[in-house]
């Protein structure tokens, strides 16, 4: 297996983009990710795209011809190929992308993550989402994804010490990096009280402990190591892609607040890239819910159980404190445009990782870390880079 | 709207609570399996037809609902741990006051969403408290 660098990478601003369509999106973050490779349409071995639900959100399949059509690219007859996965789908078409360069099969790859989410209406977005976890035992009984990921809550909140206080600093923390990232669908910062004082979606989780609907798009440029120099004097390496899956529905998961596939993944990108938790030096994980976040700190392994609500509350993971997390935003504050999320959150570790991350950046980042999952747990991608 | 087929084809596991169970191990599933896990191609599956009473594992007030479900805004959505074993997921018959961890429950016949007005109305199972 060869080495793998990220030479590029490129994303739209993040939001509820009314003037721009679904072509617009992906078209202006491939174009961004090649400038700043400096590749061109020509020496693109391969696309990869991570889209959940076109044909839900714009009536629209058939993705992988399309983007490589609008890329400009039809006349090269590339492969292009869409990977879904729900919430997960650009984690897995990073994965695919790397796959491909390491096998040798192809040398420059793009793997771009796309989704247009407003163009329907809130109440048929949230069913859309709902595909994400078991149609038929879930969604049929109406259960939406803010509820599923409300009854982990409530679940967590029984069995280990997590305050609703502490839950309400995830978002806090997030939005106040949020605020540091020009691509950011939020870029306020906001009070505890904010959070505590907003809505109710699914008891616990009030609307400020949910990741918003958006549209986006991000790509980034793969390379072999030994190529990669050739396009940039700041390649990132990549040292871990990992995977896991696990049961479609909540109900069936062996325990109903640890995401196991969370835990094999990560098991497994740090056992490849020969680290230790110890080493990452920050990590974007999958916030879809304030409640995601402390698991996914917890499942990854930088803390025990039960732990990391205190961590939060104590700063550790703010972008000054030991182990910054989400540092673009996350998903609650950076934006959640379902399909592009996985990608967007490489761009921001390479970002940091060439220390280009501006107002938020991480002194003297080496490694990082990124975690994506698709539904409540059901798929996860986790993957390590370094300089 | 959704396939009237799609819906129809599960009537005897959303009407009458019937699943299975590995007779090669002795668990019960619930949704329906047709392949134990632990089991693999050695399991044994019959279709077993569960009593139905259980217990909230977990549980959440819905506020924010999908479109065929806004009307029936907020309700009660839990995890219910069956006495043979498995869990799944149903709407609570109670007010979201009264929803809490460990209660005990039965399961009842309801109306759980219509496709519109004239569309097609889909039932299933609810739980109530047991007491």
């Amino acid at each position: 297996m060869r080495d793998v660098a990220v030479i590029g990478v490129g994303c739209t601003t993040f939001g509820e983009k009314w003037d721009t369509s679904f072509r617009d999106l992906f078209v202006e973050a491939g174009a961004l990710a090649l400038e700043d490779a400096g590749v061109s349409g020509e020496q693109i071995g391969a696309m990869y795209v991570g889209n959940m639900s076109a044909g839900r959100f714009i009536e629209q399949e058939h993705i992988g011809a399309l983007i490589a059509d609008y890329a400009g690219l039809a006349s090269t007859h590339i492969p292009s190929t869409r990977v879904e996965a729900a919430c997960a789908s650009g984690g897995l078409s990073f994965r695919q992308a790397f796959i491909s360069v390491a096998s040798g099969l192809e040398d420059i790859v793009v793997a771009a993550g796309v989704e247009k989410m407003t163009d329907v209406a809130s109440g048929a977005s949230v069913d859309a989402l709902a595909g994400a976890a078991d149609r038929e035992w879930e969604g049929f009984v109406g259960a939406t994804f803010p509820g599923l990921y409300a009854m982990i809550a409530h679940e967590y909140m029984s069995r280990y010490p997590l305050t609703r206080e502490q839950l309400a600093q995830v978002a806090v923390k997030n939005h106040y990096n949020g605020a540091r990232n020009p691509i950011a669908q939020f870029q306020q910062e906001i009070s505890l009280e904010t959070v505590l004082k907003s809505t109710l979606v699914a008891d616990p989780l009030r609307l400020f402990d949910c990741s918003p609907i958006t549209d986006g798009a991000a790509a980034v440029v793969l390379a072999p190591l030994d190529l990669a120099r050739k396009f940039t004097d700041t390649p990132v390496r990549v040292l871990a892609s990992a995977q896991a899956s696990d049961t479609i529905a909540l109900h069936d998961r062996r325990d109903i607040s640890t995401l196991d596939a969370t835990v094999a993944a990560g098991r497994r990108a740090f056992a490849m890239a020969g680290i230790t938790p110890k080493e990452i030096d920050l990590v974007e994980v999958h916030d879809c819910f304030t409640i995601a976040e402390i698991c996914a700190i917890e499942d990854l392994g930088f803390c025990r159980k039960g732990e990391a609500g205190r961590l939060t509350e104590e700063g550790v993971t703010a972008l000054d404190g030991d182990l910054p997390v989400n540092t673009s935003g996350g998903l609650k504050a950076c934006g959640h445009p379902v399909g592009a999320t996985g990608i967007k959150q490489v761009c921001e570790v390479v970002m940091q990782l060439r220390g280009q991350a501006g107002k938020r950046q991480v002194d003297g980042a080496r490694i990082g870390m990124t975690h994506n999952v698709g539904g409540t747990g059901a798929t996860v991608a986790v993957h390590i880079m370094g300089v | 709207m959704s396939s009237v087929a799609r819906f129809w084809r599960k009537i005897p596991q959303r009407y009458n609570l019937i699943g299975t169970r590995c007779t090669t191990c002795g668990r019960y599933f619930f949704p329906p399996r047709s392949f134990c896990p632990d089991c693999r191609r050695a399991g044994k599956i019959v279709s077993y037809k569960f009593p139905g009473t259980g217990t909230v594992v977990t549980y959440t007030i819905i506020r924010t609902a999908s479109e065929q479900f806004e009307q029936m805004t907020p309700y009660a959505l839990a995890i219910v741990k069956l006495d043979e074993g498995p869990l799944f997921t149903a709407q609570l018959v109670c007010s979201p006051e009264e929803a809490r961890i460990g209660m005990r429950v039965r399961p009842v016949f309801r109306r759980i969403s219509a496709d519109g007005e004239s569309g097609v109305i889909h039932y299933g199972t609810k739980y109530v408290p047991e007491e």
